[in-house]
This record gives structure tokens, sequence and C-alpha cells, in this order.
């Protein structure tokens, strides 16, 4: 029993104690703190691509795309771990504003609303039609009218708070959008000893905001056959960029896929013999992670890096439990005199000194989750008061697609870096309890005589 | 006196410390019998091993040389777990510096060494016989009002007789007390050797360390350490 109240009483009369503690709960409260925010950045970033791009992607990054995907398409629905299918055709053009007169050049994606909608979250990213998404590309005002929508970086603004300033009724404005279509040999169409482009005018529809800085900012979507048509990829076998796929709920992402690189497979050694054939070649079947690994990859390295790091963290924890608990077994020689006197065994000293390194764990990083989670809960209200008293913002709204800076660190977390924070401690005090446990008591009883 | 009778024999006890660079050799081959019931004052000057000899006898340290038998069996020869059963059980110690826990109460630091024994299940099951122990022995060494406090509360008399208390827990056979009084003024260290001259009379075996003749003279039997050995030789 006394290895039970020694160590609690060691915990309440020790002043290193509090020291020890704040060592431990300073290194919970910005462990949790700072994965928090990242570890939420990263995930909203998958999930918004994930959401963006659905779970698979067939595509090609040639400008020519690939023929026969209709037939693939059927059969991928035919399929029993496809939900739900949709071509889209990725192609850049020139976008002129009707009332503005400017020119930019951007990124065309071509959609077919009804099957696009099923397979990705593109519906809830708009705004005017977020109810109605199969009518995204009829302009209210005017349904008949062939719509457009645009990433919402490319015309509406954010306020310092990062909320967009949204119009409340859907302003009038017309786009002519030009491409230069290519034939299946990859060839700019020309006419006579010109090349030749396709101008369509389209009139502003809605907004998407798929989260996502850089689509937001340079995509313009259009109605798949309208783009088709205007890419030339309606030139000979239609063709198109990609397919994306949305597998049943429930399925296994890997193995899903690669059921659908067998199924392409197949489907291109049926379809050898088809004139536009070559094009098979640069298409390639990846879940969205892979599709998207060169914005994906980095944050997840960053992700590792930061893991890393806080290992470093947990080093120091170590290390300064090391110094405290050293500090701490130095100062009760005496006592660990006294309880060998009584027949305390090395085991005995060592429980009673791991068990008061356990107990400055567990409230030490107790005390770490309590003020990370009330600064979690304050974190998006104290970067306002920041912002509004001293023009302070930890990420401009203005330019980082940030909505709020994540602060649910979720249940896991917490107990992980808990575990993490008990575990350094063990660590740190063992090497003094070892040498606690191994002194010899005469030394310390002796009071300076022979 | 025959050798079963001892309840403490040494033969032959040497013990030396380094001192920087010379070695101090303390105990040169003591010889020493300790009868069962026997108030055996150890005398000598600062430095002549007087401690030392009460840690070998204690099981707190080793001789370099020699042996020390309790009850006729060489404790050199226990495993660690019998060594510390030894400390708890057969021999209690009283120092002159009392050697309180300031973290615990004087009712926890009596009771140390039974709690010691019997573990947390035991001590949750059983320390009902061991609480009402302490508390007698509090109540005759005059602390049953202090059982709550803590060491720093109380005077140097009540730490030791506190002290001695916790050496008394466990029924020891034997008491070792490295100068029980030398940090005591003359009247708290009388009344500490009156408890211990009543331990004596209950037929407890005592072995005190002391420099103090007036003291010494209250035990049955005085032995003299002077330059690492008894001086005279004990028969």
């Amino acid at each position: 029993m006394y290895d039970v109240i020694l160590p609690l009483k060691l915990f309440k009369t020790s002043r290193l104690t509090i020291l020890a503690v704040a060592a431990v709960a300073v290194c919970v409260f910005v462990v949790i703190v700072v994965m928090t925010v990242m570890n939420g950045l990263v995930t909203d970033f998958i999930d918004m691509n994930h959401g963006f791009f659905s779970d698979c992607v067939i595509s090609t990054d040639s400008l020519v795309g690939f023929g026969h995907y209709d037939e693939f398409e059927n059969t991928l629905r035919s399929s029993d771990f496809v939900e739900s299918v949709t071509p889209v055709i990725n192609t850049f053009g020139l976008v002129k504003s009707n009332s503005s007169g400017k020119n930019a050049a951007l990124s065309l994606m071509g959609i077919e609303l009804e099957s696009h909608e099923k397979t990705t979250d593109f519906a809830k990213s708009l705004y005017y039609r977020k109810d109605k998404p199969s009518l995204a590309f009829s302009p209210s005002y005017n349904p008949q009218l062939p719509g457009c929508v645009l990433g919402i970086d490319l015309l509406v603004e954010r306020d310092q708070w990062g909320i967009y300033k949204q119009s409340p009724y859907l302003p009038r404005w017309s786009y002519g959008i030009t491409c230069f279509p290519l034939t299946p040999k990859g060839t700019l169409v020309k006419t006579g000893t010109s090349v030749s482009a396709n101008t369509g005018t389209f009139y502003y529809s809605d907004n998407s905001n798929s989260g996502l800085a850089r689509v937001d900012s340079t995509y313009v979507y259009l109605p798949f056959e309208k783009l088709q048509s205007l890419a030339g990829m309606d030139i000979g076998p239609k063709r198109t960029s990609a397919i994306f796929i949305k597998f049943k709920k429930g399925a296994d992402l890997n193995k899903s896929v690669e059921k659908t690189a067998a199924l392409w497979k197949d489907f291109v050694a049926r379809n050898s013999n088809s004139e536009i054939s070559g094009l098979f070649k640069n298409v390639n079947v990846q879940d969205f992670r892979s599709y998207r690994r060169e914005t994906i990859a980095p944050m997840e390295k960053e992700q590792t890096m930061m893991i890393l790091l806080f290992l470093l963290v947990g080093v120091i924890t170590v290390f300064i439990i090391f110094v405290i608990f050293y500090m701490i077994v130095g100062g009760k020689n005496r006592d660990i005199g006294i309880l060998k006197s009584v027949g305390v065994s090395q085991l005995g000293i060592m429980r009673v000194f791991l068990r008061y390194a356990v107990l400055t764990g567990l409230v030490g990083a107790a005390i770490g989750i309590a003020a990370a989670l009330v600064f979690l809960d304050n974190i998006n209200g104290l970067e306002n008061w920041l912002y509004v008293k001293f023009g302070f913002q930890m990420w401009n709204r203005e330019i980082y697609a940030i909505g709020a800076i994540p602060d649910r660190p979720g249940v896991a977390l917490p107990i992980e870096v808990a575990a993490a924070a008990v575990i350094a401690c063990l660590l740190g005090a063992l090497l003094p309890t070892i040498k606690a446990a191994r002194q010899n008591c005469v030394d310390t009883l002796r009071v300076n005589q022979i | 006196m025959k050798q079963n009778n001892y309840i403490l024999t040494c033969e032959q006890i040497y013990k030396s410390y380094q001192m920087g660079a010379t070695r101090l050799e303390v105990l040169k081959g003591i010889d020493l019998n300790i009868a069962k019931g026997e108030f055996v004052a150890v005398k000598g000057a600062s430095g002549s091993g007087k401690s030392t000899l009460m840690h070998i006898l204690g099981a707190l340290d080793k001789p370099d040389k020699g042996k020390v038998l309790f009850e006729g069996k060489n404790i050199a020869a226990f495993s660690g777990r019998k060594i510390n059963e030894f400390r708890n059980k057969k021999i209690g110690f009283v120092f002159q510096f009392y050697h309180l826990l300031d973290e615990l109460t004087v009712l926890q630091n009596v009771l140390l060494a039974p709690m010691v024994q019997m573990g947390a299940i035991g001590w949750l099951l059983h320390s009902a016989k061991a609480k009402k122990t302490a508390a007698q022995l509090l109540g005759e060494l005059g602390l049953a009002e202090r059982a709550e406090h803590r060491p720093y509360q109380l005077s140097g008399g009540e730490r030791q007789r506190a002290a001695i208390a916790r050496a008394l827990i466990n029924e020891p056979d034997v008491i070792l007390a490295d100068e029980p009084t030398g940090n005591l003024d003359s009247k708290t260290g009388n009344d500490i050797l009156r408890v211990f001259e009543k331990l004596h009379n209950a037929g407890q075996t005592i072995v005190m360390v002391t420099h103090d003749d007036r003291i010494a003279e209250k035990a049955s039997r005085i032995i003299r350490l002077a330059d690492g050995k008894i001086n005279p030789p004990v028969a």
C-alpha cells in the first residue's frame, strides 16, 4: 500500500511535480492543437478532392481524349460494385467577359449534370441552384439560354472572415468561350491555312465552391455535349477526357479500383481494332488520391514531417521528465534509505517512482487536453479577435480557401497523445528510478558518521 | 553463553571505505555476540565505526569480509527477498535524525513496515490489526494526539518516539538504535532512554550506538569500539 500512498503524497507535496506536470501539459497542449489544425486541413483537403473527383478516375492527360467511353460506362453501370459513373471533359479555352471585355485562359470542364451530380459533390458546391442542381446550366432569369457555372473565386470576392459576398440575384453576365478543336489524331482543325476556333456564348448560371482553391479560381463548367463540340471531341467517334466513378457504399476502394482496371483492360482489348484505339495508350485507371497525387502527396508529406517533428517534442518531453525526475530522486535519497530500512525491495522503490511518473503524465495530459480543447473551441473566435484588434490573421481568407480553422480534435487524438505523454513520463523517469532503486541506502542514512 | 542463544553474531567483520585516494579501514575484525533480550550499548568516538557496525548488523550494508549470523544463519546467504523480509520483520531501526517520511502522517510512518509486509491487497483486507497496534503504540509513547500530524509539526522528542513506534510495529527481534538521543536535549533524551529501558525490561533485544557514557550505563553491556576493533575484545 505504501507504493500507492507514497506516489500520491509525493505528487501532492513535491514542488518539482508542478514543473513536471506543466512540462507534460504544455507538450500535450501544443501537440493536440497543432495536430488538430494541420490534420483538419489535410483531411478537409482530401475530403474535398474526394468529393470533387469521386472514388476513381479513368483519364488521359492528352487533350484529344479517348473514345468509346459511353460503351465502357455501360459496362461499369452493369457491374455490381459501381454506384454511378459520369464522363468529364477537361480542356482549356479563352473566356471573354462580354460585360467587362476581359479575357482569360481558363480550364474548361464539361459535365453531364444528371450523372455528375450523382457521382460527385458538385451539387453541394453550387450557390443559386443548390436545391435544383439539374438546372445548374439554366440561368434563372431565362432557363432557355445556354448556361455556364464559374469557379467561385473567378468572380465572387470574400470578406476578411472568408465569407463570399454572393449577390442575392443572379447577375446577367455572359461569356464568349473559345476552344481550338483537335482531331482524333491530335492535330488542330484548320480551315484552309488558318487554325479553326470554335466560340460559343454562355450565360452565367451559377458558381461552384468546391473548396479546392486552384479549381475554384480557374475552372469554368459547361454542358458536356457543348464543350465536346467546342473542343472538337465530337469529330469522328465521340471522345471524353475522363470518367469519374463512384463505388457502392462499403466497397473496398483499392479492390474496386483493381476491378475497374481489369474491366478497362478487357474493354481496351475488345476495342483494339477501333480506328482510335491508339488513344487508349495514355489512359490511366486510378483512385482519386493517385489522380490528385500532385496536390495531395505534398500535404501528406507535410503531415508526415509534422508527425516526425512531434516525435521530437516527445523526445524533449522524455528529456524534461528525465531531468525533473533526476532532481526529484536526488532529493529523495534519504527517503529511499528509510524505505529500504523497513524492507522495501528495489522493485518496490521503482514502483513508487514509476507510479509517481504515471500520475504526473496522467495529470499533465489531462490538463494539456483540457487546455487544448478550450483553446480549440475558441480558436476561430480568438483569430477573429486578433484580426479585429491587431489586424493579424493566421490564414488570410482572401487568399486561402479556409472557411474556418479546424477545431475538432476527435476522440482518438487526445487519447493517443495522453498515452504517449504517460509513456514519455515512464521513459523519462526510468533511468532515475533505476538509479534510486540501486542506490546504497547506507550513505543516505549515515549523517556524516562512520 | 552458548552460540545458539545468540540472536546476532559477528565473526571477523572487516569494512573499509574509499575516501579519495586513501582507503579507510573502519572495522578490523569485529567479533561480537548479542544474546536475546540483551541491551547492548556500542560506544566509541566519532569515526570509530559504530554506525557502520550497526548497518552491517541490520543488513543495510555488507561487510568486506566476515559473517553476520542471525539466529545462527548467515545473512549474506539470504536472497534479496529474504534480506528485505529480514529488515522488515526481524529488525527495527531507530536513527539519530529520526528519518521519518515528511509526506506521510505520523500514523502512516508507523504503519510503513506492515504496509510493506502485506502488499496492497493484503493491506486492504487485513490492515485493521496493524492500525490498532499502531494506535496502541502511539498511545503508549504519548503520541495519540499526534497520529494525524506530519513529522515537521512534531518536536524532536516526539519525532524520535514516532520513529521508535515505527521500529516496534512489526514486533522485531532486535532494535538497532543509532544515537537515538544524539539530536535531543538532555530531558527529552532521558525520556527516550526510559522508553528503551522499558522495552528492554519487556524482553526486547536492543543494540544502541552512543558516545555518551551516561546513556551507555543504562545498557546491560557496553562494547567499546576503538580503532576499528572492540576494546577490550569480547570473550
